[in-house]
């Protein structure tokens, strides 16, 4: 059920046309000069510490990476990218971490007050777990101990490595190998940190597992590694949420998650993605290319990816189910939203492998404005993959006429025995909608607002409640200025 | 519209207490009439002026109009999926309060406040909990309309052809409603082809409405000659 109570609020919230996050935290930070080698490579793994198969794994990717092409394939006009411009790690300076709020940096504590991040201690009441990133090294985490006595590992991919180790090296690159991709070889070569989870045998995670990334030192390339391992019979709901300050040069974030579920456990990654979408004429925003991948490895396994996505000029993201335990069960409920000039090529894939998987795909793309906005994605169904199911449902829903949906559903079935279905629509918002709206008294801005989220609903509802009025805030944000 | 003219003559003139019905053939340009009074846009005025309280009403916007006090009940009320009916009823009840000065209701007084309306109109307290009026019944549509009207306590109701599709129960179930929301401070223009939902509310003036002209205007006995002599009497006298 929507929280009527947050929804009005939300409605009324809407004030300022503007980036709401657009501010620039002034904080001393170590920077590595610019560019790309072997020698930079070598010189984050030193700086972190890293173990010997780290680097290994680091350099094979670099080497590997050399030899690809940047994809082309997308529905996506992407401007040549020098990736010896980028810098490739900014921590914060400020370092060791923090026992206690009154140590952290005032200016940080300004930054994460702004986005409204839950690390106050009425927040920690609420249930919410943090682990901030902040520049690529986790500035805080928070309730570790809670976690500890269920064994559950939530923390940074850094501290993971030096106290989990041989967890990491048992599971890094399972899901997304270094070779995968452009983007997640360069991730794989490069990540300064990130996020890593484990949930062990039989528990589930009682709370919900966040992390809020957040672009700061000017020309950092953001490269996030997250890796979360459910093991069999376990549990866990985990959110990340991105807000990046406005800038007018171009910022390249190649964020790559990994999920294992192992038997009978069951992930669930949800993501309210907000970087900054560049101005009303294109100039600036966030380029992303994520690679997100489940891998579903035990028996009646599941793992499900919700995602919210408004932000971003150039967003090319593909949250992936590799369903391999029979009956295993992999979902994929997504909103994006394009107004201006934006540009997304999202979706997912599917790969039934064991028998008796089931699959699900909702999509809700939303184009404003001069943006595009395509859905992309692959149901495959592997000839042992006897008796599974795919259901896809692909809706479009276009404000205006200068902006472009599209929808790209590709379909391999490999046996007789598997039904795969799809649907999709396009729809506009109607006049008589927005009339009937203005006649109760609601302003068009915010009749448009209300549809929006009326039509994303379906995958509203599947985000943990803090998320969705999080979420039902950012589309009706995201569509200011996009009427007359 | 679309290079049609349907509307040609209309003066009409609705005191606060009073109650008019608007009757006529289909076409002949009662839903337009409405439809410009509630402000949609899809209409060119050419000529003439509406005066609402001593303001151009042609001058504000949809929402201004209702927030001023005029509601329509819709012939055709539209399906917003996935906005339950119970956010968009407080969000369009908090509007009319902030253009008033008045603060937001908190969720509990507009529970309150919704479900004494709600017994009111003897109406069935799941329709809130669903989507505007998605998937709802003909009948349902229409009673949901005049819920709403109750929530907003409007100074001029226009209901067009709320009475249309609906069975004698749920005629009845409106009916009542609108009578009991009558006071001496506000008005309502019925807009209707059939004489039958007269029987319930009884109107203190009546409009014959035809190709766009109020062709003639009486007390309710009109009504009653009009059921008896059926729209012909009118054509005839008209088309020549
Ligand atoms: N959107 C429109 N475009 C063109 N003509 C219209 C439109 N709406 C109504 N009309 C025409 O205007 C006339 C009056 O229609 P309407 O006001 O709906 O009549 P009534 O409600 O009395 O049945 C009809 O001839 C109808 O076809
Ligand atoms: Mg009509």
């Amino acid at each position: 059920m929507y929280d009527m109570e947050n929804q009005d609020q939300l409605l009324n919230d809407i004030t300022s046309q503007e980036y709401q996050y657009g501010f620039i935290t002034d904080i001393d930070t170590d920077v590595i000069p610019k560019g790309l080698n072997e020698e930079v490579i070598r010189l984050i793994s030193f700086k972190k510490k890293e173990p010997e198969f780290m680097l290994e794994f680091r350099l094979n990717a670099y080497r590997h990476w050399l030899k690809m092409k940047t994809p082309e394939w997308a529905h996506l006009k992407i401007p040549p990218i020098d990736f010896q411009e980028t810098i490739y790690y900014a921590a914060p300076r400020t370092s060791p971490k923090y026992q206690n709020l009154d140590e952290v940096d005032p200016e940080l504590l300004e930054t994460f007050k702004k986005l409204g991040i839950p690390i106050e201690e009425q927040k920690h009441l609420a249930g919410v777990a943090v682990d901030v990133v902040m520049d690529s090294v986790s500035v805080t985490t928070t309730f570790k101990k809670v976690l500890a006595e269920k064994g559950i590992i939530f923390c940074s991919f850094s501290d993971a490595l030096t106290e989990h180790p041989d967890l990491v090296r048992k599971y890094l690159g399972t899901s997304v190998p270094t070779t995968d991709n452009f983007f997640a070889a360069l991730n794989s070569a490069v990540f300064s940190d990130g996020s890593f989870c484990y949930i062990p045998k039989g528990v589930r995670c009682p709370m919900e597992l966040s992390t809020y990334f957040r672009i700061n030192t000017a020309g950092t390339g953001q490269f996030e590694r997250t890796l979360i391992i459910a093991d069999d019979d376990s549990y866990v709901s985990y959110l990340e949420g991105c807000t990046a300050p406005k800038r007018d040069e171009n910022q390249l974030h190649a964020a790559v998650v990994e999920i294992i579920a192992h038997d009978r456990a069951e992930v669930k990654y949800s993501t309210v993605q907000n970087w900054y979408p560049g101005d009303k004429n294109g100039l600036g925003g966030i380029y992303n290319f994520v690679t997100k991948r489940g891998i579903c490895r035990g028996v009646s396994s599941k793992i499900s990816w919700t995602q919210v996505e408004t932000g971003s000029a150039i967003t090319w993201k593909y949250p992936s189910c590799v369903l391999i335990g029979d009956n295993s069960v992999g979902e994929f409920n997504s909103v994006a939203l394009t107004n201006h000039h934006q540009q997304a090529d999202t979706g997912t894939k599917m790969i039934h492998i064991g028998k008796n998987t089931k699959s699900t795909i909702v999509s809700k793309g939303i184009s404003a404005g001069k943006s595009d906005n395509s859905y992309r994605g692959l149901v495959k169904v592997m000839p042992g993959a006897i008796n599974s199911r795919n259901y896809s449902q692909c809706d479009s829903l276009l404000l205006g006429s200068t902006c472009g949906a599209h929808t790209f559903p590709y379909i391999e079935v490999g046996n007789k025995s598997s039904i795969v279905e799809h649907e999709a629509t396009t729809s506009k918002i109607g006049e008589d909608q927005i009339f009937y709206c203005n006649q109760r008294g609601i302003s068009t801005e915010d009749a448009i607002g209300m549809i929006v989220n009326g039509y994303a609903r379906e995958v509203l509802n599947k985000l943990p409640m803090e998320f969705a009025v999080e979420a039902q805030k950012l589309l009706a944000i995201s569509l200011e200025g996009s009427v007359g | 519209m679309e290079g049609k003219e349907i509307l040609k003559g209309i003066n009409l003139e609705v005191k606060a207490g009073e109650v008019h019905a608007i009757m006529g053939p289909n076409g002949s340009g009662k839903s337009t009439l409405a439809n410009i009074l509630a402000g949609k846009t899809d209409y060119e005025i050419l000529e003439g002026e509406v005066t609402f309280q001593g303001q151009d009403l042609l001058e504000l916007s949809p929402e201004v109009r209702s927030r001023s006090g005029i509601f329509l009940s819709f012939q055709y009320p539209v399906e917003i999926p996935g906005v339950p009916m119970i956010n968009f009823l407080k969000a369009s009840v908090n509007e009319h309060r902030k253009f008033k000065g008045l603060e937001p209701l908190t969720a509990g007084e507009f529970l309150k406040l919704m479900r004494a309306k709600k017994d009111m109109l003897h109406l069935d307290s799941e329709l809130t909990n669903r989507s505007v009026n998605e998937g709802f019944s003909g009948g349902e549509k229409k009673k949901n309309e005049i819920f709403q009207m109750a929530m907003l306590e409007p100074k001029l109701a226009i209901l067009d052809e709320t009475d249309s599709g609906l069975d004698i129960d749920a005629l009845r179930i409106v009916a009542e409603g609108v009578n009991a929301l009558k006071t001496p401070e506000n008005a309502t223009i019925l807009v209707t082809h059939y004489q039958r939902l007269l029987d319930y509310i009884v109107p203190d003036f009546v409009h014959v409405l035809y190709n766009g002209r109020i062709v003639k205007s009486g007390g309710k006995e009109l009504a009653f000659e009009l059921e008896e002599k059926g729209y012909d009497w009118i054509k005839n006298g008209n088309d020549q």
